[in-house]
C-alpha cells in the first residue's frame, strides 16, 4: 500500500508539472494586454512595467523563474488588485470558499444518501417518484439559476437571509444550499442505483432467509455495501463544486477564490489565473488520490489484494 | 412416519407486463421427518418458486392464489411477516445456488455464520462466535479459528458453499431447503458437498428438500423424488421407483438424457422442443407437444394422478385403463426389467422408507 | 391425491395416438422475437416522462429551426424608448401579461407611459435596450441547442475513435492513451475551457472547440470500457480467428454493440454543453453581444432580477425545461437500453 501511495504521489507531481508548463505557455500566447490602462501608457512606461514584471526576459527564462518560484510557493504578482502577490490573494480568499464548499458537500452527500436509500428501498412507490423528481431537478437546473431563485425569494422577498454580504454563518446558508443541489442530486441518483443493485443480490436474499427483518437487512448488509462505491463519486462532485462556486460566490458577493477567478478572467490577470488553475488542479488531484486510498481502506476486497501486492 | 411439511394445492401467479404467468399450478407434496425429498425439473418448471413460497421469500410481483403450506400445524401462507421471520433461519433455512454471490462481500465470515444465532437466540455475541467457529469446523473449513475474520473473496467456491451451508445449519433447523446447491460448482466439489450434506443430515437430524435439474445428483442423496414440469408435479415416488420404474414420458425423457455408463450411442438424447409458455398454459398435459406418445386426450384434458404403488403416482393418460399399451424407450424398458428383477429378488422393496400412505 | 375429476369426458378418439409431431411448429408459437433495438424502443415508449420529453424537445427544435427565418421582430433591433416593458399579450387581459408593473407600490401601465401604439405588444416584454425578449428567447434557444449539438459532435468524432483504439489495441498504446486522459481530466474541465476561451476570440466556434477539447473524455472512457468487454466476446474472437480485418470487425461488430452506450452518452452531453455555454455567458466570456443565447439572456436578466424579474423568469424556465427534458429522455434511453433494468 505504501509503495502504491508513493507511486501515485509521483504521478501527481508529474501531472502538476505538466499542467504548470501548459498554463504558462498558454498564457504567453494570450491576446490582450495585462495592464489595466495600457491605452493611456506610453511605450516607455510599458517597457518599465515589463521590466518590473520580468516580461522583458526571454520566454524560456521567464518559465524557469516561474517554476523556481512555484517551488517556493510563489505564484508571482497579480497585474491587478493592487499588485498583491497571487499567493496572498489566494490565501486570504480561500477560507470562505472552503467553508461553503465543505458545508455544501456534507449537506449534499448526507441528504443524497438518505434520499437515494429511501428511494431504493421503496422502489416504484411515491417516495421513489418524489426523490427521483428532486434528483432530476437538482441535476437539470443550473446552480446559478438556483442561486438567483433562492436569493430572490428567501433573501429579497421574504428577507429571511441577507441578500449579498459575507458576514457569519447565516450568510453562508443560501450559497451552501445553492451549491449543494448538484452533489445532492448526484449522490441520490448514484445511491439509488447502487442500493437497487445490492437489494437484488443473492446475499440480501440470504440475509432475509436468516430471519432478518427488512430494516435489519438494510442496516446490516445493504447500507454498507451500497455506501462503499459512493465514495468514488466524490471526485467528480468536487469538480462540480469548483465550477459552481465561481458563479455562486459571484452572485452572493462572497470573497472567495471562485469569485476571484471570474474577476481575474475579465481583467486578463494572467498570474492570478495561472495560480488559481494550478490550485484547482492540485485540489482535484488530491481529492482523487485521497478517494482512491480511502476506497482501498474501506473495501475489504481491494484492501487485502493491495496488501498482497505490496508484500 | 411424521409429516413435517405439507404443501397442498399451491397456486402461484406472477404479474408481468405481458400478463399473468401461472408459475405454480396446483402443486401438492409433503416432506417426512428425517427424509430427503428431491424436486427435479428443468429451469422454469417452478421448483425454486415452490420452495421460496415456503420461506416467504417470493418476488414482489408474485402472489399465492390458493393452497396451504402446513408446518408443524401452522399454515405458513397465513403467517404474519414477524412469524415468518422467526421461522426463517431458525426452523427452516435455505442454501442458495451460487456461493460466489450469496455471501456478503464486506462482512467477515465468522460474523455471517453467527448472525442467525444472534437474530433468533438470546446468545451472547462471544458464545455465538464460538458456536460459529464450531459449525465452520463441522462443515470442513480447516483452521476455522483463524479464518473467522476473513472475507468471502478469500475462499474458493467450494469453501464458500461450505460456509453457506454452515450459515443454514447453525441453528439446527428442522427443514433445510437446498436450491441447486451444487449447480455452480465443479463436479469433484459437487460430490464433496453432497457427501457433506448427507453427513450433516445424520448429525443434526434435519429434513431436506433438495432442488435440482440434475438427476445424477438426486440418486446419491434423495429418499423420494418429485418430478416437476411446467408448474406441476407430474410424477413422484421413491428414488428407486422413479429411477427404475418411471411412468411419465417426461420422466423417461429426463432419464434418457442422463449419461450412464452403458450409454452406447455417442450422442446424448435431448427432449425435443421447449416448455410451454405459462402465460397461457395448455388445457391438457403440458408435455403433450413434446411427447412422442401423446394422444388426443393429452391435448384436451389434464391427466389425474394414477397410482402405481402406495408411494408412486404419475399424472399421465398412458396409465388410464382405456389407453393403449405403449412400449417405453429401450433404455427405460431395460431399467424397468432390472427393477422387476430386483424386486423379485427382494433387493428392493417396492415401498422404501418414507413411503407413507399417500392416496388420501 | 389421485383426484379423478368427475367432469372428464372421453370420446372414441381420446386415446388415439397423435402420429405426427411438429416440434418446429410448436416453437414458432412463442411471441414474435424482437431485435434489441425494437425491444429498447418498446421499453422507451412505456416510459411516459421520456416520451413527453421527446415530443417537447422535438417541438423546441422545430421552433428553433423556424427562428432561423422568422421571429416576431428583429431580436437585435434596439428601441430604447420601449426599454424594460413588461410582458403583454393582446389586450392585456391575461394575469402576468397585462403590460402593467408595480413601481414604488403603484400599478403603472408601462405601455401607456412609453407611448407604445395600442396594436403593439411584447409577449415576453423587452430588455434594457428595448429588444423584444420573445424573439431573443427563440434565437437564444436555437443558439444554445446548436452549441449543444456541435459540442456533442466533437465528442463523437474524437471520443469514439479514441476509446475504440485504446480499448482494442490494449497494452502500451492503451496505457499511454489512458495516461493522457488522466492528465487532462485532472484539470477541472471548466478551467481548460476558460483558458481556451481566453486564447481564442469569443464566439460560437471557439466555445464549441473549447468544450470539445475536454468533452470527449467521458465518451472515450465509456467506449473504451465497452470495447474492452466486447473484445473478449466469443463472436469477436471468432471474427478475429477467421482473419477479418480490424476495421471490418469494428464496423460489423463493435459499432452496433457500442451504439447504445454512444446514444445514451450523447443524450447526456447535449445538456452538459448547454449548461456550459450558459455558465460561460453568465460569467461574461461566452457568446459576445449583441447575439442572444440562453446564457446571455440569463446573465442580462440576473442583473435586474430584483426589479424586473420577468427578464430572468423566461430564460430560466426555458433552460430548466430543456435540461430536464434532455435528462429525462437520457434516463429513459439508458433504462431502455440497459438490460440490467429489464423487469
Amino acid at each position: 500500500m505504501g509503495k502504491y501511495i508513493l507511486k501515485r504521489i509521483g504521478y501527481m507531481i508529474l501531472t502538476l508539472f505538466i499542467i504548470a508548463t501548459a498554463t504558462f505557455f498558454l498564457m504567453k500566447l494570450m491576446p490582450g494586454s495585462p495592464y489595466a490602462n495600457q491605452a493611456k501608457m506610453s511605450a516607455e512606461q510599458i517597457k518599465i512595467m515589463n521590466q518590473q514584471y520580468g516580461l522583458d526576459k526571454p520566454v524560456f527564462q521567464q518559465y524557469i523563474i516561474y517554476l523556481v518560484g512555484l517551488l517556493h510557493g510563489d505564484f508571482g504578482t497579480s497585474f491587478q488588485f493592487n499588485n498583491q502577490p497571487v499567493s496572498y490573494l489566494i490565501s486570504s480568499r480561500i477560507g470562505p470558499s472552503m467553508q461553503i464548499g465543505v458545508q455544501a458537500i456534507i449537506l449534499g452527500t448526507v441528504l443524497g444518501i438518505l434520499l437515494g436509500a429511501i428511494a431504493a428501498i421503496r422502489k416504484n412507490s411515491w417516495v421513489d417518484t418524489v426523490a427521483t423528481f428532486f434528483a432530476i431537478l437538482g441535476r437539470s437546473i443550473p446552480n446559478f439559476v438556483f442561486a438567483v431563485l433562492l436569493q430572490f425569494f428567501l433573501a429579497f422577498k421574504l428577507k429571511i437571509f441577507p441578500i449579498a454580504l459575507w458576514d457569519g454563518f447565516s450568510s453562508s446558508i443560501l450559497p451552501t444550499i445553492a451549491l449543494a443541489m448538484a452533489p445532492l442530486a448526484t449522490t441520490a441518483r448514484f445511491m439509488r442505483t447502487e442500493m437497487v443493485d445490492v437489494l437484488n443480490s443473492d446475499y440480501i436474499e440470504l440475509a432475509r432467509a436468516k430471519g432478518n427483518t427488512p430494516w435489519q437487512t438494510v442496516a446490516k448488509h445493504a447500507l454498507r455495501n451500497s455506501l462503499i462505491p459512493v465514495i468514488t463519486i466524490i471526485g467528480p462532485m468536487a469538480v462540480d463544486l469548483m465550477v459552481g462556486s465561481m458563479v455562486v460566490e459571484n452572485i452572493f458577493s462572497i470573497p472567495g477564490i471562485g469569485d476571484q477567478f471570474v474577476k481575474s478572467i475579465t481583467t486578463n490577470d494572467y498570474p492570478t489565473i495561472m495560480g488559481l488553475t494550478l490550485l484547482y488542479s492540485f485540489m482535484l488531484i488530491v481529492v482523487i488520490l485521497v478517494v482512491d486510498i480511502l476506497y482501498g481502506f474501506i473495501d475489504p476486497r481491494i484492501r487485502l489484494s493491495g496488501n498482497e501486492g505490496s508484500n | 412416519m411424521e409429516k413435517i411439511l405439507d404443501v397442498k394445492d399451491l397456486q402461484i401467479n406472477f404479474d408481468t407486463f405481458a400478463g399473468q404467468v401461472k408459475a405454480i399450478r396446483n402443486v401438492s407434496f409433503h416432506l417426512n421427518k428425517g427424509e430427503t425429498l428431491a424436486i427435479v425439473g428443468e429451469s422454469g418448471s417452478g421448483k425454486s418458486v415452490t420452495v421460496r413460497s415456503i420461506m416467504g421469500l417470493l418476488a414482489n410481483n408474485a402472489h399465492v392464489d390458493n393452497g396451504s403450506i402446513d408446518f408443524k400445524g401452522k399454515d405458513l401462507l397465513k403467517a404474519t411477516p414477524r412469524e415468518l421471520e422467526s421461522i426463517r433461519g431458525n426452523d427452516i433455512s435455505m442454501i442458495f445456488q451460487d456461493p460466489m454471490t450469496s455471501l456478503d462481500p464486506t462482512m467477515p465470515i465468522g460474523k455471517q455464520v453467527a448472525e442467525p444465532l444472534l437474530i433468533h437466540g438470546s446468545m451472547s455475541k462471544k458464545k455465538a462466535m464460538a458456536r460459529a467457529e464450531e459449525v465452520l469446523e463441522l462443515v470442513g473449513i480447516t483452521n476455522a479459528k483463524n479464518r473467522m475474520k476473513d472475507y468471502p473473496h478469500q475462499f474458493s467456491g467450494g469453501q464458500r458453499q461450505r460456509i453457506v451451508i454452515a450459515i443454514s445449519i447453525v441453528n439446527y433447523p428442522e427443514v433445510l431447503i437446498a436450491d441447486e446447491p451444487t449447480t455452480a460448482l465443479d463436479v469433484t466439489i459437487q460430490a464433496q458437498i453432497i457427501d457433506l450434506m448427507k453427513e450433516l443430515q445424520n448429525k443434526i437430524e434435519t429434513s431436506i428438500i433438495f432442488i435440482t435439474h440434475d438427476l445424477g445428483v438426486v440418486a446419491g442423496i434423495a429418499d423420494r423424488v418429485a418430478v416437476m414440469y411446467a408448474g406441476k408435479i407430474i410424477e413422484y415416488g421413491s428414488v428407486d421407483e422413479i429411477f427404475y420404474n418411471p411412468q411419465h414420458p417426461y420422466t423417461w425423457g429426463l432419464l434418457n438424457s442422463m449419461p450412464t455408463l452403458d450409454t452406447s450411442s455417442d450422442r446424448l438424447y435431448a427432449i425435443p422442443g421447449t416448455p410451454p409458455n405459462l402465460l397461457n398454459p395448455p388445457a391438457g398435459d403440458a408435455f403433450a407437444p413434446r411427447n412422442p406418445y401423446a394422444m388426443q386426450i393429452d391435448y384436451e384434458q389434464m391427466p389425474p394422478f394414477y397410482k402405481v404403488t402406495d408411494t408412486h403416482y404419475a399424472a399421465t393418460w398412458l396409465l388410464d385403463p382405456q389407453a393403449p399399451k405403449v412400449e417405453p424407450p429401450a433404455a427405460i424398458k431395460k431399467r424397468q426389467e432390472e427393477y422387476h428383477q430386483l424386486v423379485a429378488e427382494g433387493k428392493i422393496q417396492s415401498s422404501v422408507k418414507g413411503g407413507a400412505k399417500d392416496g388420501e | 391425491m389421485a383426484d379423478n375429476s368427475t367432469d372428464i369426458k372421453f370420446n372414441e378418439n381420446s386415446f388415439k395416438k397423435i402420429e405426427k409431431h411438429n416440434v418446429d411448429e410448436q416453437e414458432k408459437i412463442s411471441a414474435p422475437s424482437l431485435t434489441f433495438f425494437q425491444d429498447a424502443v418498446r421499453r422507451l415508449k412505456k416510459n411516459k416522462a421520456a416520451v413527453i420529453s421527446f415530443w417537447l424537445l422535438a417541438l423546441i427544435v422545430v421552433f428553433s429551426i423556424i427562428s432561423i427565418w422568422w421571429t416576431p421582430s428583429d431580436p437585435n433591433a434596439q428601441h430604447v424608448a420601449y426599454a424594460n416593458l413588461p410582458p403583454k399579450i393582446a389586450n392585456g387581459q391575461i394575469p402576468g401579461f397585462t403590460g402593467k408593473a408595480n413601481v414604488g407600490g403603484r400599478i403603472v401601465d408601462k405601455y401607456a407611459q412609453a407611448k407604445v401604439p395600442s396594436g403593439t405588444y411584447y409577449v415576453l416584454g423587452t430588455d434594457y435596450l428595448g429588444r423584444d425578449l420573445f424573439s431573443r428567447l427563440m434565437k437564444g434557444i436555437a443558439l444554445s441547442l446548436l452549441i449543444g449539438f456541435l459540442a456533442t459532435l466533437f465528442d463523437l468524432v474524437i471520443g469514439v475513435p479514441y476509446g475504440v483504439v485504446s480499448g482494442w489495441k490494449g497494452g502500451r498504446v492503451d496505457t499511454l492513451m489512458q495516461r493522457f486522459i488522466e492528465i487532462i481530466s485532472s484539470i477541472p474541465n471548466l478551467v481548460i475551457v476558460i483558458l481556451m476561451l481566453l486564447l481564442f476570440t469569443p464566439g460560437l466556434g471557439s466555445i464549441v472547440v473549447a468544450m470539445g477539447i475536454t468533452g470527449w473524455i467521458t465518451m472515450a472512457r465509456l467506449v473504451r470500457a465497452e470495447t474492452l468487454t466486447l473484445k473478449t466476446q466469443e463472436y469477436v474472437l471468432a471474427a478475429r480467428t477467421l482473419g477479418e480485418s480490424p476495421f471490418k470487425i469494428a464496423i460489423k461488430h463493435l459499432v452496433p454493440n457500442l451504439s447504445s452506450t454512444i446514444i445514451i452518452q450523447t443524450m447526456f452531453s447535449i445538456p452538459t454543453a448547454i449548461f456550459f455555454e450558459a455558465f460561460l455567458s453568465f460569467i461574461g466570456i461566452g457568446i459576445p453581444a449583441p447575439n442572444a443565447s440562453l446564457g446571455t439572456l440569463l446573465s442580462d436578466g440576473q442583473k435586474t432580477f430584483r426589479f424586473l424579474p420577468y427578464q430572468m423568469w423566461y430564460p430560466a424556465a426555458a433552460i430548466s425545461i430543456i435540461m430536464i427534458a434532455f435528462n429525462l429522455l437520457a434516463d429513459g434511453l439508458r433504462d431502455a437500453f440497459d438490460p440490467k433494468t429489464q423487469e
